[in-house]
């Protein structure tokens, strides 16, 4: 049997979105700048994917831009917003446990003569609004919070904080990453005071390679790519359009029935909870129920290493994470999230995390959960002295 | 400008009645190394040399490269090749030759002919001459010295007429397969494919064995251990990589023995293993990449202990080696890079805190007797589910 438990580093595509990409490919694969019919015939494509966006979010389909994903989506808010606002301040607040795009890049813009306040979280891996609003200065020029956090699935106010910091300065930029959020709740920009929103298109079925950012149309940002001026200059190189339409094809089928699917998988996670709090000397990281996301599940394994219960696991045809993904390919790293939530030092590298989607099911749950039953005890008897 | 190349070598030369024996070797070897190259060579012996010939348009640094890999080659000479069309001729060639290899013409050089077609209207001295006075008259900077000249220009009068004079240095040693084969223990670390480097320098085959322990060691370190040994035959060629289960033998010494003695007797188990492997395919001796007092299992003490489960010899080339004169080989063979990549391999993962460093051989005997029940078996096991990898 293969479970696939790992949709927080990236999901598998929807049949109709292969479909799409498929046949833009192989008959539609105009250049969307081209002046011929084929051209056209892309083009058409992108303002479909962008008027299916537009209307998810409620907003204008000027205000979407189409990136290369989470990445990109990140480092152009961040950068771009920073750099068009270099005059107004040098200030910028964020959280720490953002994706590493986003830390990543803010470490970029500390080097670039910017301020950055990392705000920290409590044990649930929630930020308190207080801090926030005591972190805002006078010159902060931008503010990004993530939706859902993409190792414990802890989820932000993010319309509490869009409307704190608006109330406090009008000007400042709120940017949030919604790459884990995004497909799993409905998102208005407009009311939850988001100017900028990053989404990426293989965390919900989607082809990967592809994603993009909600620029609210008040808001002036840099472009960090050039060349032939696509997307109104925005975002140059010529438009990835099977991704394009690969992207709006999973938007459309994703939130087709949300709200259904949304309920189904928070009753898995409740499922697969209460099955792992048999096992003993675990624990579960982050809120449980509907104050939590519901796709991801992060538990830490008194006295087994990660990776060697990742590996375990694996044999069975049961794939998870250890820690997230994004960071997989460097030296194993205890997880800044899990750090920033307090979990005691022993426990950070005995951390796995389980993601669903609307593919998981409940008999693979069941057998995931019996995999563990057998495995975790035998591999606590090998440890090292 | 140059069209072939003149390959020297190194101890083959001094080799007596068996000597083609190795240059057919090295022949083939070169073959191998240039069958990935852009374009198409000819190697052949002629009078006591070998040459590469190419016959069509090539990658000059590409060649020199892969020629760089082949163990038997001392040194890379680029030969100007051109038709006998009179002396005066020649020395127009050799003036233009002299221009373009050289950028700074403040240097002193000998001209060394060698007659090879005797119907040439010139003797060797004559053409040492007569050439010496072309290229003074050319370049008024250069000057003659015939003890210890910055250049030799070798002039070799054949069918055509061969001109060279730079010697690219190569990697010496002897060419794989005249040397017999050995089994290399490959980890995923950085001595053990050096250890592979320096023996196969010696002309020696290269078959390796690699240890792994799912689910406590990943696919990702068996990728390592197979992308190492595909560094490594560049040099070796093709390289048949024994990859062993090692999971459940290790599982049950950690069960029956001693925790400090963990390492120590799964070593001697790997050596057994890698033995028994090394029998089946006609391995002459085993190759580590250990060095005296590295780690614990690598002192004098845990060396002889483990030592003493073999009866092929155990090559270990290192031995006498610092670390960092290791990572320097590492570094040259370009195996380090991949090395350092942090996937645990099976010698850490149940490492004690504290292991023996002085390991005493009976004790050792003596705790092994607790596996008797079900070693053997596990053994067994391990070598009928042992995956073949060929790696080049």
């Amino acid at each position: 049997m293969e479970v696939y438990l790992d949709n927080s580093a990236t999901t598998k595509s929807y049949a109709c979105v292969a479909e799409t990409v498929s046949k833009v490919m192989v008959d539609d694969y105009g250049n969307p700048s081209s002046m011929h019919m084929k051209g056209v015939e892309a083009e058409r494509y992108i303002r479909w994917a962008k008027e299916v966006i537009a209307g998810n979010l409620k907003v204008s389909e000027k205000e979407i831009v189409f990136t290369s994903g989470g990445t990109e989506g990140d480092n152009l808010a961040l950068i771009g917003a920073a750099a068009a606002s270099r005059r107004a301040g040098c200030h910028i607040i964020t959280t720490c446990i953002e994706h590493p795009a986003v830390l990543q890049t803010m470490r970029y813009l500390e080097n670039q003569g910017f301020q950055v306040t990392y705000l920290p979280v409590d044990r649930y891996g929630i930020l308190n609004l207080e801090d926030l609003r005591c972190a805002i200065r006078r010159d902060t020029i931008l503010v990004s919070i993530m939706h859902t956090n993409n190792e414990v699935g802890s989820l932000q106010p993010i319309e509490e904080a869009g409307a704190l910091i608006k109330s406090i300065n009008p000007r400042i930029i709120f940017h949030v990453d919604a790459v884990q959020g995004y497909g799993k709740f409905r998102i208005y920009p407009k009311r939850m005071h988001i100017d900028l929103l990053t989404v990426s298109g293989h965390k919900i079925h989607g082809p990967k390679g592809v994603g993009f950012l909600y620029i609210n149309e008040k808001v002036r940002i840099s472009p960090i790519v050039f060349g032939g001026g696509q997307q109104k200059g925005m975002r140059s190189g010529t438009e990835n359009v099977p991704g394009i339409a690969g992207l709006g094809r999973a938007v459309e089928k994703i939130y087709e029935n949300l709200e259904e699917e949304r309920a189904a998988m928070y009753g898995l996670k409740e499922h697969f909870i209460r099955g792992v709090l048999q096992i003993p000397d675990i624990r579960i990281n982050g809120l449980t129920g509907e104050k939590s996301a519901p796709h991801v599940v992060s538990v830490s394994f008194r006295g087994i290493r990660s990776e060697v219960l990742l590996h375990a696991l694996e044999e069975k045809g049961i794939y998870v994470s250890a820690g997230s993904a994004c960071a997989s390919n460097k030296a194993p790293k205890p997880s800044d999230t899990l750090r920033a939530m307090g979990v005691e030092k022993d426990l950070l590298d005995s951390t796995l995390r389980f993601s669903f989607s609307v593919f998981t099911t409940e008999e693979e749950i069941d057998y995931t959960l019996q995999t563990l039953y057998d495995i975790v005890p035998m591999l606590r008897k090998y440890t090292r002295h | 400008m140059f069209t072939s190349f003149l390959i020297k070598y190194a101890e083959i030369g001094v080799k007596g009645k068996n000597r083609y024996l190795f240059e057919d070797a090295l022949v083939r070897q070169i073959r191998h190394a240039l069958h990935k190259c852009d374009g198409t060579f000819q190697v052949h012996k002629s009078q006591g040399r070998i040459y590469v010939d190419a016959l069509s348009a090539f990658d000059f640094d590409e060649t020199v490269e892969r020629l760089q890999t082949v163990f038997g080659i001392s040194g890379i000479c680029p030969v100007m090749t051109v038709e006998d069309q009179g002396f005066e001729q020649l020395g127009k060639d050799v003036i233009s030759y002299m221009a373009e290899t050289y950028g700074d013409k403040k240097l002193t050089f000998k001209v060394a002919a060698r007659r090879a077609r005797k119907n040439y209207p010139m003797d060797s001295m004559e053409i040492n001459m007569e050439m010496g006075g072309v290229i003074l008259d050319a370049f008024p900077e250069m000057r003659v010295d015939v003890h210890d000249p910055d250049v030799y220009l070798h002039i070799e009068i054949r069918e055509k007429i061969h001109i060279y004079s730079t010697i690219i240095p190569g990697l010496g040693g002897m060419p794989v397969g005249t040397g017999g084969k050995g089994m290399l223990l490959l980890s995923g670390g950085i001595d053990s494919p050096a250890a592979g480097y320096m023996i196969a320098k010696r002309g020696v085959k290269i078959d390796a064995v690699y240890f792994h322990a799912p689910p406590y060691t990943s696919e990702r370190a068996k990728q390592k251990v197979i992308d190492l040994a595909k560094q490594l035959s560049r040099y070796t060629g093709p390289v048949y990589l024994h990859v062993i289960n090692f999971t459940d033998i290790q599982l049950y010494i950690y069960d029956k023995c001693p925790h400090d003695e963990l390492t120590i007797i799964m070593r001697r188990y790997m050596m057994r293993i890698a033995e028994l492997i090394a029998e089946e395919t006609e391995c002459l001796g085993l190759i580590t990449g250990e060095s005296i007092g590295q780690v614990a299992s690598q002192t004098m003490h845990s060396l002889a202990v483990t030592n003493e489960v073999c009866t092929l010899p155990v090559y270990r080339p290192l031995i006498g080696m610092d670390k960092q004169e290791i990572v320097e080989i590492a570094e040259k063979i370009g195996t380090y890079e991949t090395s350092i990549l942090p996937y645990e391999d099976c010698c850490t993962i149940f490492v004690a805190k504290h292991p023996v460093t002085k390991p005493n051989a009976g004790v050792i005997r003596r705790h092994e007797q607790n596996l008797k029940d079900k070693i053997e078996e596990l053994v067994k096991t391990a070598l009928e589910t042992k995956e073949l990898i060929v790696v080049e």
